[in-house]
């Protein structure tokens, strides 16, 4: 089994991870005992589908596409010749490890490598988040193809050059939904409406304006899917209004043809790698809890980005990524090997 | 005759009955309208290993299912798929439930299960803490397991196929007609996509091989009817060209009885040890808890007769129900959104509540093996040596054929390699042999590239997302194939020699993706594959 020893893991390389490991360059941690572990082959996370622009107003001053935002991360990384593994998955991080002074034992694998044992004096958690799927809902109807998350309707898109669907009704007006409705448009499907059962959207008001209204697509305020209907492919939903205590209302129940229904209602941080090590979860948020200093219930392992919380924008992840990797960086230095 | 024995129906009965049958040198095939084995009511149900207590004495059910209970053990290290005895409960809220609780025991021993114990309320919660506080005793059953439904179906099938058994898949048999020494069956053929572009040959899949021909015949000296909820149409197709029966009292009618489940989250694989059921009424069971054998926990079912023997849909009131009846049994329900996904099935309920499994008096080497609900499951295993013996009565009763032992016969199968628990060293091994394992593609339920190569490649191989998903789970676990499904597509199109938009969720026209990128056809397609030609090349450089 292949080994490696470094001061500091970090789990990710998305945005968060990116940032906390120059982070932690920064603040004098040797880039040869920083080590970025990521299961994609490539760095950047899902901002690599993410090829609309307005990231980085805050940090930038500019508008840049995921991307291109990922990109002055990954050139910084890779300046600074920090250790990559790509297209490596951690599988777990050994609960009994990191305590009495020994270091965490993180076990990872990848096509190359086999399994990969890794001792870290620190860990930064920054796995990000994952969608949540039609089963969370529990939308009663038929089980057909053409139901997806918005974000692997993205990927889809935006990635491979493939086409989930033609005529397409989204649920929830998240922020992805929001965007996959207008790039949708752009590619030719015919985008229905998006229903939201809130009586408010949760996206960003500039992306109801800009991916929404400029296009004519109409937001259902307070209504739901009730239904999926379709034996083989989706064959159209049933959309309803519904009360102040999100009841569906009788007599409101609408059919909608479509081929497609898309699911924007909400990310939940993805937190596996982080229960294997027994870090503390909060249900409140579905991340770890953390301290000001962005360290879990474990001493020396950190989290940053939408692994502790869901973040609206990419600026926030990254700062508390910077804080995250300021503290790993301090907490390296005061380290004792027994 | 083209065969021996056809039969019709790849659920967990008909595949079970064409494992046994391969051990004689015959001809068999086994017909299936959907893409993929397991495709019916087997692979929607609880995946519950019934003891056998509660099936009413004297009855078929009762007969199978202890025997069918006894061997399961046996028969999952033969075959090699997912068994676990985790033990179960029946749980009573009142007095009068508690006579219905030692009624159920004396049972027991009528079914020859053997004795079971009634432990109070405060013992059913210390062994299982989840338990409600309403809970005023308990029947305890050591014998009670829980099974993969997918994998013991499939692993049936593959080893049929490994003993010579054919499998015609997306294949409906739309008539029977008896002939003078046999039958004729129609088949409508429903060519899968994945084979139009098909430049590759020899695929264990493709049964038909590049047949594009849609109607076919076939005949068979013996046909064995396993077509689960459709199993009455074909019966009392036969029996109305018999001359003379007493036609009207020997048609059969299968009412389709819909359960609906919800599966929540790994965290809650270990909620309960046990399967934990309440007294059940004449619609069934009734609805249980209890953990999978992949540790999940699952809740349901309902019962609904229906209509369309084919309305598999979950609706807002049955899920409701489900999980209201659930939540009686326990203190506190699993939070709603550790639902991580719902679904139906149904049960092919006969109004007589038993089995029909015989050969149809008029027409000779005609077996019906219909009304196979609960607990058709744990009956599976004792299933196939019952049938053959009426197979064997038949044969030499009508001199139809010899039934004469292969002496090549292997029951022995591997399963899937699943690595989601393997030690590090295990799967460092395992990387080392084929670095495809260490490719992750599911990231929730750990599923490597190499075992779902695998799960393509093998006989009766997995052709669908769905097909994957039921032998090595992939997009079973939480995300439910958000992150997965592009990968997915790609290491099927790619196995199968096809495009991806040929990739289908579960066979038919259920197509994954739009045929097409609109506006802009050939170009966006070669653009696809070339992009994918590099990631490959790129991808052995860095080996």
């Amino acid at each position: 089994m292949k080994k490696y020893r470094v001061d500091i893991a970090v789990i990710g390389g998305g945005p968060a991870g990116l940032a906390a490991a120059v982070s932690a360059h920064e603040q004098g941690i040797r880039p040869s005992k920083i080590l970025i572990v990521e299961r994609d082959n490539v760095l950047g996370g899902i901002l690599n589908q993410c090829i609309h622009n307005g990231f980085g107003l805050h940090i930038f001053k500019e508008e840049l596409t995921g991307p291109e935002y990922a990109h002055r991360y990954i050139d910084m990384v890779e300046a600074s010749d920090i250790n990559l593994l790509l297209d490596t998955m951690v599988l777990n991080i050994d609960a009994g490890s990191g305590v009495h002074g020994t270091p965490y034992k993180i076990y990872a694998t990848s096509m190359k490598d086999g399994v990969i044992e890794i001792s870290a004096k620190a860990v930064i958690l920054a796995m990000g988040c994952r969608e949540r799927s039609r089963g969370a809902l529990n939308i009663p109807g038929t089980r057909p193809a053409g139901i997806y998350t918005a974000g692997t309707a993205q990927r889809l898109v935006n990635i491979e050059g493939k086409m989930p669907g033609k005529d397409i009704v989204i649920l929830g007006s998240g922020d992805i939904g929001l965007i996959m409705a207008r790039r949708l448009t752009f590619e030719g499907a015919k985008v229905h409406c998006v229903a939201e059962i809130q009586p408010k959207s949760g996206g960003l008001q500039r992306n109801i304006v800009q991916c929404l209204e400029d296009f004519n697509i109409p937001l259902l305020l307070s209504h739901t899917v009730t239904e999926i209907h379709g034996k083989d492919r989706v064959e159209g939903v049933t959309i309803t209004q519904v009360d102040e205590n999100l009841n569906p209302i009788d007599g409101t129940a609408e059919y909608r043809y479509c081929d497609t229904l898309l699911l924007s209602v909400g990310l939940i941080p993805e937190n596996e790698v982080s229960k294997t090590a027994e870090v503390k979860i909060l249900d409140s948020t579905g991340g770890p809890e953390v301290d000001e200093k962005s360290e879990t219930s474990r001493r020396g392992i950190f989290a940053c980005g939408n692994v502790v919380h869901v973040h609206d924008l990419v600026d926030h992840v990254t700062e508390q990524a910077y804080a995250a990797g300021r503290s790993a960086a301090e907490y390296v230095k005061n380290y004792r090997d027994f | 005759m083209d065969y021996d024995i056809a039969i019709i129906g790849a659920g967990v009965t008909g595949s079970a009955i064409a494992r046994e049958l391969s051990k004689y040198a015959l001809k068999i095939c086994v017909i299936e309208a959907h893409s993929d084995v397991c495709e019916g009511t087997s692979k929607a149900n609880s995946g519950i290993v019934h003891a056998g207590f509660d099936a009413y004495p004297g009855s078929l059910k009762a007969k199978l299912n202890s025997k069918g209970a006894k061997k399961m053990e046996a028969m999952s290290q033969e075959l090699d798929f997912p068994f676990r005895r985790n033990g179960a409960m029946v749980v009573a809220f009142s007095e009068e439930e508690i006579s219905k609780l030692e009624k159920l025991a004396e049972q027991s021993i009528e079914n020859r299960v053997g004795e079971l114990k009634i432990i109070s309320g405060d013992e059913a919660r210390e062994l299982e803490p989840a338990l409600s506080e309403d809970i005023v005793a308990a029947l305890l059953i050591e014998q009670s397991g829980i099974v993969c439904p997918f994998n013991m179906t499939i692993a049936f099938a593959e080893n049929a196929v490994t003993n010579g058994v054919e499998f015609k898949l997306n294949s409906r048999v739309t008539d029977v007609k008896i002939e003078d020494s046999g039958y004729i069956l129609t088949i409508d053929y429903d060519p899968p996509a994945y084979f139009k572009n098909r430049q590759k040959k020899g695929f264990s899949h493709d049964s038909y091989d590049n047949s594009q021909d849609t109607r076919q015949k076939l005949s068979a000296t013996m046909v064995i009817n396993a077509a689960g909820v459709y199993g009455d149409l074909i019966h009392n197709q036969v029996v109305r060209q018999i001359a003379g029966a007493g036609k009207e009292d020997i048609l059969e009618e299968i009412t389709p009885r819909r359960g609906e489940y919800c599966l929540c989250d790994h965290e809650y694989g270990t909620f309960v040890q046990r399967t934990i059921f309440q007294v059940p009424t004449e619609l069934g069971k009734g609805v249980l808890v209890t953990p999978t054998v992949h540790w999940n926990l699952m809740i349901g079912p309902n019962a609904v007769d229906i209509d369309d023997k084919g309305d598999n849909i979950t609706t807002a009131e049955g899920l409701e129900e489900v999980l209201k009846k659930g939540a009686k049994s326990l203190k506190e329900m699993p939070a709603k959104n550790k639902i991580i996904t719902s679904f139906a099935g149904i049960r092919a309920h006969r109004p007589a509540d038993d089995f029909l499994i015989e050969e149809i008096n008029g027409a000779p080497g005609f077996i019906d093996v219909i009304g196979i609900e609960s607990p058709g499951l744990s009956c599976a295993p004792a299933m196939g040596e019952y049938v053959a013996e009426i197979v064997a009565r038949s044969a030499s009763e009508h001199n139809l054929f010899r039934m004469d032992r292969k002496p090549e016969w292997n029951g022995k199968r591997k399963g899937f390699t699943a690595l989601w628990d393997a030690a590090p060293e295990e799967r460092d091994k395992m990387v080392r042999e084929n670095p495809s394992y260490g490719q992750m593609i599911c990231r929730c339920e750990k599923v490597s590239k190499g075992e779902i190569e695998e799960a393509i490649n093998r006989p009766l191989g997995a052709t669908t997302l769905d097909g994957l998903k039921r032998r090595v789970r992939t997009g079973a676990g939480r995300c439910q194939e958000g992150f997965c499904t592009p990968k997915l597509l790609e290491i099927l199109a790619e196995n199968l020699d096809c495009t991806v938009e040929d990739i289908t969720k579960s066979g038919g026209k259920s197509f994954v993706l739009s045929e097409t990128f609109p506006g802009n056809t050939e170009e966006t397609m070669t653009l696809g594959n070339l992009s994918r030609g590099t990631e490959e090349v790129r991808g052995n450089e860095e080996i």
